[in-house]
């Protein structure tokens, strides 16, 4: 279907698998180039990665021969079936994710009616492995780190939920491209030359979100699941080699993922306003993966910027924050929401 | 296979073997794990084994084309309930070898209770849909079908429940802040 192309069922769907791993590693891959090797480099005043390819950039197939190559350990007392599924747990919950995220107007992986719900509930998933990972290594550091974790997840997943509410009654629909056909062809206060993004008319809500999401991810201020000064690192403390790196890879292939979430919700996904140009055109298909991941690394790039430059918060401190803080102010802005909503 | 055969002979309808096949595996595999979640001899196991029952529930109500309460089923138990299960468990204690026994002094009682359950909702199930078909084209239900029905004609069973649920809420409250 890309650019008047028909291919049969088989071939559409053979292309949605290779596209989908396409879609979780190219994000995480730039990710860990752009932000983690270059971005937080030239902020502590180094280098970074030079030697391998031209400015580094095979730095990071360097990085995966490494930890292809070492050994797979299982620690002696570790419950070996679950210590070693969890990883893939982890992995699948990621994959899950970008299932509903479109990128075009034919490039989805699954087109769901409630797929805003749905991203939720597969989110959530990964706070088992997590805790699966925690539990199974038989050690005190993973187990208290994996316990951490699950309570972040929980604590935080309510103040998510609730931020995403404002943006589907204002769209009126559940389903990512719906929501992403209301950015494009809304209007603010009858005023069309920008669409509509949720990022204007839902600024409380995406604030909520981003802040939700730095917990979910784990990333600092909210790290305390990996706390190195407290906790060695957590619940990864016994894994290595390849189970590592799965770790490793979902660490930055969900702060793509939900990247794209928010990209999605909040700046119009893959499209640009409707009044500028036509998006049912098929050029569509082959810019809209572009637009959605200029999108991406504008969020990651926050996301990693409060990542290298906030201390982290105290464990009660993080809980008194989601619960006394996030969940009344989102509560609100789903009320407001809601009356203007009805109002005009 | 017994039920496919069953299905052929007397179809008007014809058999959707693909989806046949689908729920047959998945009832087998929901049946192997609830048998493991009460006989597994860690807990830690068995809470495991519960997600495999609960993710093969979810995935029959979207064989049925129930799609949203799957994706519900997923987020409450198995993203909310299971994971504080998992949590009580690791925080109170988790045993890593089988040595200390889960108790099963009540099996008989237990074992009397999931038959009851059992015939209680294969009679409902029997009584309310008898010889009913699928649609041969099972176009997943809209939530907003779904969201019409609970503020339409089932509001005050909704509202009951959700009266009870807040009741339930603030007596958990006032159990944990005993002072």
């Amino acid at each position: 279907m890309v650019l008047a192309l028909h291919l049969s069922y088989w071939q559409v769907s053979a292309l949605r698998s290779v596209g989908i791993l396409a879609a979780v590693l190219l994000p995480a891959g730039t990710f860990v180039y752009l932000f983690l090797f270059k971005m937080v480099s030239f902020m502590q005043s180094r280098l970074g990665p030079m030697e391998a390819g031209p400015f580094g950039s095979m730095q990071l197939l360097a990085e995966v021969g490494k930890f292809l190559q070492k050994e797979d350990i299982v620690p002696e007392r570790a419950d070996r079936k679950l210590f070693k599924f969890a990883p893939y747990l982890v992995v699948g919950t990621v994959l899950l994710v970008y299932l509903a995220v479109p990128f075009g107007p034919d490039m989805w992986f699954a087109n769901l009616n409630g797929g805003v719900f749905y991203l939720l509930a597969v989110s959530s998933i990964s706070a088992l492995g997590v805790l699966i990972a925690g539990w199974s290594s038989a050690n005190k550091y993973a187990l208290i780190g994996g316990l951490r974790a699950a309570g972040q997840l929980i604590a935080y997943e309510l103040p998510m939920v609730l931020a995403v509410i404002g943006v589907v009654i204002q769209a009126g629909t559940m389903n990512l491209a719906g929501i992403v056909a209301a950015q494009a062809g809304g209007s603010i206060f009858g005023f069309d030359g920008i669409g509509n993004p949720y990022a204007i008319t839902q600024i409380v809500g995406l604030c909520i979100f981003l802040v939700a999401v730095q917990a979910e991810l784990g990333q600092t201020p909210f790290d305390m699941p990996i706390a190195e000064s407290e906790l060695v690192t957590g619940y990864i403390t016994d894994y290595s080699g390849l189970r590592f790196m799965m770790f490793f890879i979902v660490e930055f292939a969900s702060a793509g993922a939900f990247a794209a979430v928010a990209a999605t919700l909040f700046l119009g996904g893959w499209t640009v306003p409707a009044a500028w140009a036509d998006l049912n055109s098929n050029w569509f298909n082959v810019i809209g993966p572009i637009i959605m991941l200029t999108k991406m690394l504008l969020i990651g790039g926050l996301i990693f910027f409060v990542r290298f430059t906030f201390p982290r918060f105290r464990e009660d401190q993080l809980q008194r924050l989601a619960w006394t803080v996030l969940i009344p102010i989102s509560l609100l802005n789903i009320l407001a929401t809601t009356v203007l909503k009805v109002a005009f | 296979m017994g039920v496919l055969l069953a299905a052929a002979q007397n179809a008007d309808a014809p058999v959707l073997v693909a989806e046949n096949l689908a729920f047959g595996m998945i009832a087998a595999m929901m049946i192997f794990a609830a048998i493991r979640v009460v006989s597994a001899a860690n807990i830690v196991h068995a809470a495991v084994y519960l997600v495999l029952v609960l993710a093969g529930v979810a995935a029959q109500f979207i064989l049925l084309g129930a799609e949203f309460v799957a994706i519900t089923q997923v987020l409450v138990y198995i993203g909310a309930i299971v994971v504080l299960f998992l949590f009580g468990i690791m925080l109170t204690k988790a045993p890593m070898e089988g040595e200390e026994r889960a108790g099963r002094d009540n099996w008989a009682l237990g074992a009397f209770t999931s038959l009851l359950l059992f015939g209680l909702l294969g009679y409902v199930l029997l009584d309310g849909f008898g010889r009913d078909k699928l649609p041969e084209a099972l176009a997943p239900t809209s939530t907003g079908a779904v969201s019409d029905a609970i503020f339409g004609g089932y509001l005050i069973p909704f509202e009951v429940v959700s009266l009870l649920l807040l009741a339930a809420l603030i007596g958990a409250i006032v159990i944990a802040r005993r002072d």
